[in-house]
């Protein structure tokens, strides 16, 4: 079974909205019609994102953190707005694990969006559908694209390469080993939800000195320099020659 | 959450109507074993005309809460996993049910179908009467397990909300059958008025008991679970958009604690205790409005209590 899935490196995220404006850009071009952008130009702009960054601050001054958190839908492997659904509009696809919305059978009862633990569906107010993150599902089995480019719009715009795209149920998938090897996690476990979108926790670097690293006490240079000369009454190497 | 007004009326209509009908059959099971003096026809059908009515407005109510009205019928397609959806297939079940039951005994169309072995007759409005009975039941539990299945409202996962949506709308029923029948069969009326009043108290209780619970929940979700970083001290700086977004809008009352605490208040005592007193004084009607006032006020706070985890992620603007 595959679940494709996004794997999204806290450490490395800045919180550009890079990605979130190039989701817009794709997903308001796509033939599902445009995504709503209520007063842009006004006081209170407002409209329908699959993708936002949301910021955190994490401990207090001066030991302080800021955290970067983009939000999606997490594609979850037991999705809770899938059986809610009154239409079937809301569903998960068996294939690749895509949780999607038919925005031809919704009906706009928002009911899928009280049962997301996650706040990752919003209702667009000019289509009046439930829309949410498709994981560019036009994006990535576009055969006119180059291959390298058959990934959603997010992971190809993330300037820091925090976004990772791949199938999450194959070991060997570069998701799965970023998951594996550098503690990725899922959001609120607690409720059984199983994200397939896994989030790498913030690292630390920190450079180690060592009093030995310093001051080299196998310094071969050293080593040389300080050699005493032998006496000249010492067995010489070959036994014939002397210093 | 962000109550809406079209849920609000169509919980509180429907719940009326499925009321009035139970009240309606109760009477008319007592009146078969002698224990109320029997009504006519045109009594019942007037009952299932106006409990009718308020079905259809709960349902018309309804209507405004979609986005895509024209599609409603697409709704009855999930009812293998949808409480949602065995709502809408059980709401025009129940009210083409009570439109046979009231149209049977409007027109008379009432054959003996079979007799119990103590010589009771059981005709077709005494089946009707049954279908619609459980109907009126099946419906209670699809709506209070629209919200009680969501395990994530932890105010709204409990058995309470299916027995508060119940005994509300029981209690609406009967007080609205009380004072129906105050009009045209006194000795009813005093029978029904005992009902209303022992359910009034019931959902009473019960309301009280899941206010009591709710009052004492642990959230299972933190902000630390919802972006998983481990640190007893995060705090908000930027949620990805300044104008406000369907998540706040959605998921948000927009009112303060005080006045949720208002309205907690203001329905206890419209809802139970002024209805109370005034079926004890004998104004069933009044009671009725007044408990009606009450219950919109209960529902709206129903939704407002409930703290969706989603609003974790939406604490501060910038």
């Amino acid at each position: 079974m595959t679940q494709l899935a996004l794997v999204i490196d806290l450490n490395v995220c800045v919180g550009c909205h890079a990605c979130v404006t190039s989701c817009k850009e794709w997903n308001t071009s796509g033939a599902a019609g445009p995504l709503a952008d209520l007063s842009p130009y006004g006081a209170n702009p407002s409209g329908t994102f699959f993708n936002r960054v949301q910021t955190y601050e994490v401990g207090e001054f001066p030991h302080t953190e800021t955290v970067h958190f983009p939000k999606s839908c997490l594609h979850c492997e037991e999705p809770p707005c899938v059986p809610v659904c009154p239409t079937g509009a809301s569903y998960k696809r068996k294939e690749d694990g895509i949780v999607l919305v038919d925005y031809g059978k919704c009906i706009g009862c928002k009911y899928c969006s009280w049962a997301c633990p996650y706040g990752a569906r919003e209702i667009d107010e000019e289509r009046k559908v439930m829309t949410k993150c498709t994981l560019c599902v036009d994006r990535i089995y576009d055969t006119s694209l180059p291959e390298a480019e058959r990934k959603p719009a997010c992971v190809m715009a993330c300037p820091t390469n925090a976004r990772l795209f791949g199938d999450v149920h194959d070991p060997d998938s570069v998701v799965s080993q970023a998951i594996r090897e550098n503690g990725g996690y899922q959001l609120m476990p607690e409720w059984g939800t199983q994200p397939a979108n896994h989030y790498l926790p913030r690292r630390k670097t920190r450079l180690r000195i060592h009093e030995d690293e310093l001051l080299r006490a196998d310094n071969p240079l050293k080593i040389e320099g300080r050699q005493p000369r032998p006496a000249l009454s010492e067995p010489s190497l070959d036994d014939v020659t002397s210093w | 959450m962000h109550p809406a007004f079209s849920v609000i009326f169509l919980t509180t209509l429907i719940g009326a109507g499925q009321g009035l009908f139970l009240a309606l059959f109760t009477a008319e099971s007592y009146a078969a074993f002698g224990l109320l003096p029997p009504q006519d026809g045109r009594h019942y059908a007037l009952g299932s005309a106006v409990a009718l009515a308020f079905l259809l407005a709960g349902l018309v109510a309804s209507f405004f809460h979609l986005g895509r009205p024209e599609r409603a019928w697409r709704a009855a397609a999930q009812w293998r996993t949808s409480w949602l959806s065995r709502e809408v297939i059980v709401l025009p079940a129940f009210m083409g049910a009570v439109f046979l039951y009231g149209a049977a005994h409007f027109t008379g169309f009432n054959p003996l179908l079979a007799t119990l072995p103590s010589a009771l007759p059981l005709r077709l409005t005494f089946f009707l009467g049954v279908l619609a009975t459980l109907l009126a039941f099946a419906l209670f539990v699809c709506t209070g397990m629209i919200y009680a299945c969501l395990r994530f409202l932890q105010e709204w996962h409990t058995p309470l909300t299916v027995i508060n949506y119940t005994l509300l709308g029981g209690a609406s029923g009967f007080i609205l059958a009380t004072a129906l029948a105050a009009q045209r069969a006194p000795q009813a009326a005093a029978l029904l008025g005992a009902w209303a009043m022992i359910l009034t108290a019931l959902a009473f209780a019960g309301r009280v008991a899941s206010l009591w619970r709710n009052a004492r929940l642990r959230p299972k979700s933190s902000l630390r679970t919802a972006i998983g970083v481990k640190h007893p001290r995060i705090v908000q700086k930027a949620q990805g958009a300044m104008g406000g977004s369907f998540n706040t809008r959605e998921f948000f009352h927009g009112r303060t604690a005080a006045f949720l605490r208002q309205v907690k208040w203001l329905f206890l005592l419209l809802a139970f205790v002024l209805p109370l007193g005034l079926l004890a004084a004998g104004a069933a009607g009044a009671a009725f409005v007044v408990q009606y006032l009450g219950l919109l006020a209960e529902r709206w706070f129903f939704f407002a209590e409930a703290n969706h985890p989603q609003n974790l992620y939406y604490q501060a603007v910038s």
